[in-house]
């Protein structure tokens, strides 16, 4: 009795003292707070199911996201196991040594090949074309826009606008439609405006709008690889798309000067505009009745191509990456495993996540399953990104303080406000000795 | 033993038990022990979370340091220093502080101290209407940021309406928009101006407007040479304090407003140290900033001694 006593007693002893690597039965995935964290929890909560592991998804606001991600890494804390980061971090996240290297695990199991090409080289790899990866693409998304169908589809509507412009009102074929759509439309005396745009300068509102513009026209941001900027950045195609933005801007609601995904919903919701660029993650809210009186109302199409039919839209969502000071990464690996599935796949895009796997995004039952979901299938095919380095909050604050004088205030010319981008981000690339 | 005798003693020993001197004693606590334990821990805590914060974050700010990347720090001199005194981005956030710390501070001295000279005076329900006057610098800043935004709202906003100025754009507007943030600043603090106003006014002896009504002194002269003399050293450490929390600003400019132009040096830290991660170089421009606000706090200091010495 005595010896067995003591044998439970020394097995318990043991169990605690290995603490977190034989009771790894407790996950924390971080994440901000939106709908896709809930859809994720309730995922989640699957593999609980089946394993017995807990996976508890934490999330804070938006706009301490990066914030509270990062101080965490630079604490080097474990308090998350898991981090659905978004694809800008990969710098910052693999150079800083906070994300653990996928590389193997992708070789592993195909995931270059299972999921669409596009979200792994931008929600996994760094540094681009390189072949080491560092997160699970997770949450797709891009940016797109909703439209009211009804404004579209009124007979008197598209009579006078066929009159004006010559030719049928419908969903724009291209940015000059897009302008010229969100002109006719814009009537401030009847409370009605043209378009809604995002504004907002203090992280990457601003940006995402403006560089979907840029790609579409056929401007490139620099070259990635080199880090080349002048005569990139400031191209005549990129000046070109800058003052095309800038025309939008004239087309949207008074007091539009520092908006982001929030307002531009609303400019739908309460039919303030004609059209609205949003992340397709948004658009759920959209299409449901009890949080938009116009869902039934509302459609949805893909940024339209620029002037040379060049046509990509401005890539959102994040990936799931294993943080390197977790003390649960081998539980955090056998997650993943059961992630990346095809059926846990199906499961994650029928909650509502924008699933990145190939085979589930191109199938009917997905493109048909919301009204936008076709929309979003075509925008991620298109999909193109900012900077990855890890300097890019960095860049993103320069390219904000260049822009949005032009953009918002009419200060200068779009020739002068990329110009100037270009030097920043030339002595900013010099300064890290990316650019000799 | 006799009652009074009785009572003499049940009276020591309660006194015994009330001085904390006898029970320190008692037990061989110094006055210097209690001293120092409540002194101590309150230096401990200074030194913690005041002195060595302050101390380390100069040492980073002579480095390269990011926060965001596991690499050691190197010493840069006075590269960070150098770096943001020859940045046109900088200036341009000192140029719009100081232009802020201007209109808000200066207006809240006028409204504060205009209302202060209003209340002194007997009327009724004064005390309700002091409290009401007060409710503003109670408020938490979001709350009043969001809340003047929509007040400022182009198309359903208040200001708007009330002024008759159709879908004047206060906010987008980068004329206009520093200017709206100031003057939601000096609708919430110039009560405090107010309040430290009052306390002033209502110091300055009677006699003393009874001898310059006899001498028939004019209401702009008794104005200049009796009230703003002898409520100007409570006036000028409501500026200090305004003007220290002024320079300081973040909260409204950040929530009201997306404007370079109202981008203020505390904006531009917080993207440099929390967005940005350049953590040594953002350590440099707080000691700038620091070093603005004490060499603007000495003056005005100095101003106040001179004041008090006349």
């Amino acid at each position: 009795m005595r010896i067995k006593l003591t044998g439970m007693l020394a097995g318990i002893g043991l169990a605690l003292s290995s603490g977190t690597s034989v009771f790894a039965q407790e996950l924390t995935i971080f994440w901000a707070e939106w709908d896709p964290a809930n859809y994720l929890q309730e995922l989640v909560n699957e593999y609980t199911a089946e394993t017995g592991v807990t996976v508890r998804v934490e999330t804070t606001p938006w706009a301490d996201f990066q914030t509270k991600a990062f101080a965490e890494f630079n604490a080097h804390g474990d308090a998350y196991d898991m981090v659905v980061g978004d694809s800008q971090w990969l710098g910052a996240g693999s150079e800083g040594g906070h994300y653990v290297d996928l590389t193997e695990f992708f070789e592993e199991h195909k995931i270059a090949e299972t999921f669409v090409p596009a979200t792994v080289s931008a929600y996994a790899e760094y540094p681009k074309a390189s072949g080491k990866y560092w997160a699970v693409p997770t949450e797709g998304d891009a940016n797109g826009w909703a439209y009211r169908k009804d404004w579209f589809e009124d007979p008197e509507e598209m009579a006078a606008f066929k009159e004006k412009y010559g030719y049928d009102l419908d969903v724009p074929k291209d940015y000059q439609q897009l302008r010229d759509i969100a002109e006719f439309f814009h009537r401030p005396d009847e409370g009605r405006y043209g378009i809604a745009l995002y504004t907002d300068n203090s992280y990457d509102g601003l940006i995402m709008g403006v560089e979907q513009t840029i790609f579409t026209y056929g401007g490139e941001l620099g070259d990635y690889e080199s880090f080349k900027v002048q005569d990139i950045t400031n191209s005549p195609e990129n000046v070109e798309a800058l003052e095309m933005y800038r025309e939008l801007y004239q087309f949207t609601p008074p007091n539009w000067g520092k908006v982001f995904f929030l307002e531009n919903n609303q400019a739908i919701t309460e039919g303030l505009a004609a059209m609205s660029m949003n992340y397709f993650a948004f658009f759920p809210a959209l299409a449901n009745p009890a949080t938009n009186p116009n869902a039934d109302a509302t459609g949805y199409f893909v940024n339209p191509p620029g002037p040379t039919g060049a046509q990509h839209a401005a890539l959102g969502g994040q990936g799931l990456s294993i943080v390197s000071y977790s003390q649960n990464q081998e539980e955090a690996f056998k997650f993943l495993e059961w992630f990346i599935q095809e059926d846990v796949q199906k499961k994650w895009a029928e909650l509502g996540g924008y699933t990145c796997h190939a085979a589930v995004l191109e199938s009917e039952e997905f493109r048909n399953a919301t009204p936008f979901n076709e929309a979003f299938y075509q925008s991620m095919q298109i999909v193109k990104d900012f900077w990855a380095v890890p300097e890019y909050a960095e860049l993103l604050t320069q390219m904000n303080n260049r822009v949005y004088p032009y953009v918002v205030g009419g200060d200068g010319t779009a020739k002068d406000a990329l110009d100037g981008l270009a030097a920043d981000w030339e002595e900013t690339f010099t300064r890290y000795g990316r650019l000799n | 033993m006799t009652d009074v005798e009785r009572n003499r003693v049940v009276t020591t020993v309660a006194l015994e038990r009330l001085d904390p001197r006898s029970r320190a004693a008692a037990r061989g606590w110094s006055d210097l022990t209690i001293r120092n334990m409540f002194i101590i821990p309150t230096i401990v805590f200074l030194i913690v979370f005041n002195i060595f914060p302050l101390l380390y974050s100069l040492g980073y700010s002579f480095t390269d340091f990011r926060a965001s990347v596991s690499a050691p720090a190197n010493f840069v001199g006075l590269d960070n220093y150098q770096r943001l005194l020859s940045d046109p981005n900088i200036w341009r956030n000192f140029t719009v502080t100081a232009k802020y710390v201007i209109v808000s501070v200066g207006g809240q001295m006028i409204v504060g101290f205009g209302v202060a000279l209003l209340l002194n005076r007997s009327f009724p329900f004064k005390g309700f209407v002091t409290t009401l006057l007060l409710l503003p610098m109670m408020m938490s800043m979001a709350v009043v940021g969001l809340f003047w935004k929509l007040l400022y709202d182009p198309s359903w906003g208040i200001i708007n309406y009330a002024l008759g100025l159709g879908r004047f754009d206060w906010l987008s507007n980068p004329d206009m928009a520093l200017y709206a943030v100031a003057i939601t600043d000096i609708w919430m603090w110039s009560p405090f101006v107010m309040l430290l106003s009052l306390a002033g006014l209502s110091a300055v002896p009677k006699h003393l407007y009874e001898a310059a009504a006899i001498d028939r002194a004019s209401n702009w002269y008794t104005f200049t040479h009796i009230t703003l003399p002898l409520v100007s050293p409570l006036l000028l450490i409501a500026l200090i304090f305004r003007t220290m929390e002024a320079f300081k600003s973040f909260d409204l400019p950040f929530i009201m407003s997306g404007q370079p132009t109202t981008e203020v040096v505390a904006i531009r830290l917080y993207k440099m140290a929390f967005q940005e991660w350049q953590t040594g170089l953002s350590c440099a421009l707080a000691y700038i900033m620091l070093i603005v606000v004490i060499a603007i706090t000495n003056i005005y200091v100095k101003y106040l001694n001179r004041v008090k010495e006349r």
